[in-house]
């Protein structure tokens, strides 16, 4: 043991002043950042700016992200489902989630017959959300009554209780209809502006 | 599914419990006198041969001489079920005895038909509309609302 542990000492001593003088040399030799490489940029980015206006960059992350508010009033509400779920899968359009809360919702899908009892409630949680809001009318029922018009309980038509910013006909839409009436949304929003009028 | 019963052989068996309280039976249920319907229905519910513990659904029809309160009657300990049936002629106050204490599950059916259909269920705890709002004119499932 004792021999052993001696020709291991002498060696190790002996490597350990050559590590020693590596990393002194290292240590001068770096003193300065390497520079980053841009050779892989593209030019504009190289430049480093970007010119565009505020409506666009403010539009461009609103539209890209709506949260939906979870409301469904009748059938419609399946399909409005099958929308959020991952065959069609609007987590693509940055709607990832539905909000329980019209606080935190900036989208509502207003999906099935909408009776006059309810009408309140429905009010009631469009007057919560938060300024900017948009609403969908989907399905016949919620457009105009569908089947139900002439019915002594039923509401003839969304646009008699909130303002309608897109109409998505069916009965019910399939989740394709609603998607594009989502994209009809998108388009809305890049046109707004946060200017006063 | 649960063995209907026969409905002859259950108004006999009435009749004779309670005579006089069965007005017609026949393939589609068991009329009976809406005056008697109380102690009926506790019988049928109470009774070890029928011991109907389950109100399966309640309902009622607009036959414009007269409306039709249906008792849709399960029993699960016995697996059979009976139709029941109660009539009212008055359209302006029809009125028919509520069976809520005998089935609690009477309660916001009765409310659903006194709503649509405006048969008072006397006895009712809490009878007011179900889904039409206070303040509705008229009990639209009536053959005659417009």
């Amino acid at each position: 043991m004792e021999i052993e542990r001696r020709e291991l000492s002498l060696p190790g001593s002996y490597i350990d002043i050559v590590e020693g003088r590596e990393v002194e040399s290292l240590k001068e030799s770096c003193q300065q950042p390497i520079p980053d490489s841009d050779s892989w940029l593209e030019t504009e980015l190289r430049r480093n700016v970007l010119l565009t206006t505020v409506d666009y960059v403010i539009d461009w992350a609103r539209s890209r992200s709506v949260f939906p508010l979870m409301f469904g009033l009748a059938c419609c509400a399946f399909e409005m489902i099958a929308t959020a779920a991952s065959r069609f899968d609007i987590a693509r359009f940055g709607m990832d989630i539905f909000r329980w809360s019209p606080r935190q919702a900036d989208l509502m899908i207003v999906a099935g017959t909408i009776t006059w009892k309810m009408a309140p409630a429905v009010k009631l949680v469009y007057e919560q959300m938060a300024e900017p809001k948009w609403v969908i009318a989907m399905g016949a029922c919620a457009i105009s009554g569908g089947t139900f018009r002439e019915s002594y309980s039923v509401v003839p038509g969304l646009n008699r209780i909130v303002p309608v910013d897109v109409y998505v006909p069916g009965c019910p839409p399939r989740p394709e209809g609603l998607i594009h009436g989502i994209r009809l949304i998108h388009q809305k929003i890049s046109r707004d502006t946060i200017k006063k009028v | 599914m649960t063995v209907v019963l026969d409905y002859e052989a259950v108004a006999r068996r009435l009749s004779e419990e309670f005579p006089g309280s069965v007005m017609e039976s026949g393939k589609s249920g068991i009329v009976v006198k809406s005056e008697r319907l109380r102690e009926l229905a506790g019988f049928l519910r109470d009774s070890s041969e029928f011991e109907f513990d389950y109100l399966a659904n309640l309902t009622a029809v607009d036959y414009l001489d007269y409306f039709e309160v249906v008792y849709h009657l399960v029993s699960l300990t016995n697996n059979h079920s009976l139709a029941l049936k109660v009539r009212c002629t008055d359209r302006d106050k029809p009125v028919v005895p509520s069976v809520v204490d005998v089935w609690r599950a009477a309660d916001f059916q009765e409310r659903e038909v006194y709503d649509l259909m405006g048969i008072v269920f006397e006895g009712h705890p809490n009878l007011k509309r179900l889904f039409l709002w206070e303040g509705f004119i008229g009990h639209p499932l009536r053959k005659d609302y417009l």
